[in-house]
Order: structure tokens, then sequence, then C-alpha cells
């Protein structure tokens, strides 16, 4: 398979490479979500024994 | 009363700890399931006789299709464990769940829209697959914003458990619709286990990229209820322990 005909995909290539596009854009999204969650309830978690100990 | 609570204190304590020695093992299984799937999906499958290499959306479409109602039969199973054992361990999975569903199945939705463009000549009709899907996206947003509206804990709880519950309905009319109804949709590829309709070349990244989805879903699921797990239990002496340890 040659470069070109990777990107081309047969004529699909547009409709192909957005579908694999948006579905790598979920997957980072959710990844993305958890990591950021998990940032912000070691905040609120410091806080809470900040002010209890 | 006191036992009760020490045996559930015990299982959230015990599936953190556990969540933890899981996690790197099911990142690996996504990782590998994943790589080869990508690759063997959009490099080694033979192009489809009538379909050419448009076919290969299948292998994202598929996947988010079946793990969005993969995730909403969790999310049921885990809203009878709340109703019936009160088991904060499910009703944490059922929430957390909710979200990572919507997004599986939008995502399904999307693909579905592209792949159907090309093959179909639209981006939507309304038939009764791709209707019966679109209640799905909308069961799992009417959960979330069910579950925002309810201060309180355990009614929170309960009452998401209730609609998970009567929303499972939806999953066989989805299953089915592709039979049931006439419609644009092709028949399922995989239902027919001892014989799928689909070639072995084409088959076996289908399959690594339904692991593939399934240990992603898994991978997020545990991360945020380990999350949901430390805030509910931040009263507690090993919240305290395993914080201080962390930082």
């Amino acid at each position: 398979m040659h470069l070109n005909e990777i990107i081309s995909m047969g004529g699909y290539g547009l409709y192909v490479w957005t579908a694999y596009s948006i579905t790598l854009l979920v997957f980072g999204m959710n990844l993305f979500t958890a990591i950021r969650e998990k940032k912000r309830v070691k905040k609120t978690l410091r806080h809470y024994f900040s002010q209890t100990s | 009363m006191l036992h009760w609570f020490n045996q559930h204190f015990i299982s959230l304590k015990a599936f953190y700890a556990t969540s933890s020695a899981l996690l790197p093992w099911l990142i690996t299984a996504f990782s590998l399931c994943f790589a080869y799937g990508l690759i063997a999906g959009l490099f080694f499958a033979p192009a489809d006789y009538q379909q050419g290499d448009g076919f290969r959306i299948i292998y994202v479409h598929v996947p988010s299709a079946f793990t969005a109602m993969a995730i909403y039969a969790v999310m049921a199973v885990s809203g009878i464990l709340t109703l019936v054992f009160r088991m904060k361990i499910a009703a944490i999975c059922m929430s957390v769940s909710a979200s990572i569903g919507a997004w599986f199945t939008f995502l399904a939705l999307v693909t579905g829209a592209i792949w159907g463009k090309p093959m179909w000549g639209t981006w939507w009709i309304w038939d009764a697959r791709l209707t019966s899907v679109l209640i799905l996206l909308f069961l799992y947003f009417g959960f979330i914003a069910l579950q925002s509206v309810i201060p309180d804990q355990q009614s929170r709880d309960r009452a998401g458990a209730i609609m998970a519950i009567v929303g499972v309905i939806n999953l066989p009319i989805i299953h089915y619709s592709v039979i049931w109804w006439n419609t644009l949709h092709q028949g399922p590829t995989l239902s027919k286990l001892a014989a799928p309709s689909i070639a072995p070349d084409m088959l076996h990244p289908l399959l690594a990229m339904i692991a593939a989805f399934l240990f992603f879903y898994a991978v997020i699921l545990l991360l945020r209820m380990r999350n949901q797990i430390v805030l509910r239990e931040i009263k507690t002496q090993w919240v305290k322990e395993v914080m201080s340890h962390a930082s």
C-alpha cells in the first residue's frame, strides 16, 4: 500500500479518516475528563484535610 | 447497622485497592487490542467487494455501538444491585458509566452518519435502528439530568437505579430493530456467532476493536470510580492515609 492509497482509501478517505479522527477525539476527551476530575478531587480532599486536622 | 456499615465501608476501600492492581493490566490489554485492531482494520483487512475501503468505518462504528449498549446493560445491573442490596459501589459504577455511555452512543451515531452518507446517500433517516439508538442517547442524558437535580446522595442513587432499570427495555429494541422493521441499516454482522457473515480477515480486527473499546471503558470507569470513592469516603481514616501517602 502506498501513502496515496492510504490517504484516499479508494475515494472514501474523507469519510474513513473523519470517523477515525472523531473516535480518537472522543477517547481523548474521556481520558482528559478522568484526569481533570482526579486533580479536582485531590484538591477538594487536600482542602478538606487542611481544615479538619 | 454497624455490621452493614462496616461491610460497605470495607467494600469501597477494597475496591480502591483492587482497581489499583487491575488498571495496569487493563491499560496493557487495551493498548494491544487497539493497536492490532487499528492497524489490521485500516491497512490489512481486504476491501469490501461492495463498499470498497469505505467499509473500514465498521471498525470504529460497530465497537462503539456495541460498547454503548454494553455500558447501559452494566448500568441496569448496577441499578438492581443499588436498589436491592444498597451497594454503594454499584451506585458509583452506575453514575460514572452514564457519561461514558453517552460518549460511546454519540460516537456510534456520528460514525454511523459518516458511514451512511457515502453508502446510503444520507447522513440520517428516521428508521428503527437509528431512532432507537438516538433514544439510548436520550436515556443517558435523562439519567445524567435526573441525578444532577437530586441533592441527596441516597435518593439520587435510587432514582437513577429505577431509571436505569426501566430504560433497559430499549436494548432488545435496538438489537432486533434491523430484523423487526424494514430499514436501510444492514443486518447484524456478529449475532450469528456460529457463522458470522464476515470473512476472518475482516472479523479478527473487528473483534479486537470491540475488546479494545470495552477495555477502554473499563479503564475510564475504574479511574473515575476511584475519584468518586475517595469523595464519598472523605470522612474516613483510610482515605486520609491514602492521600497522605499519595502526595
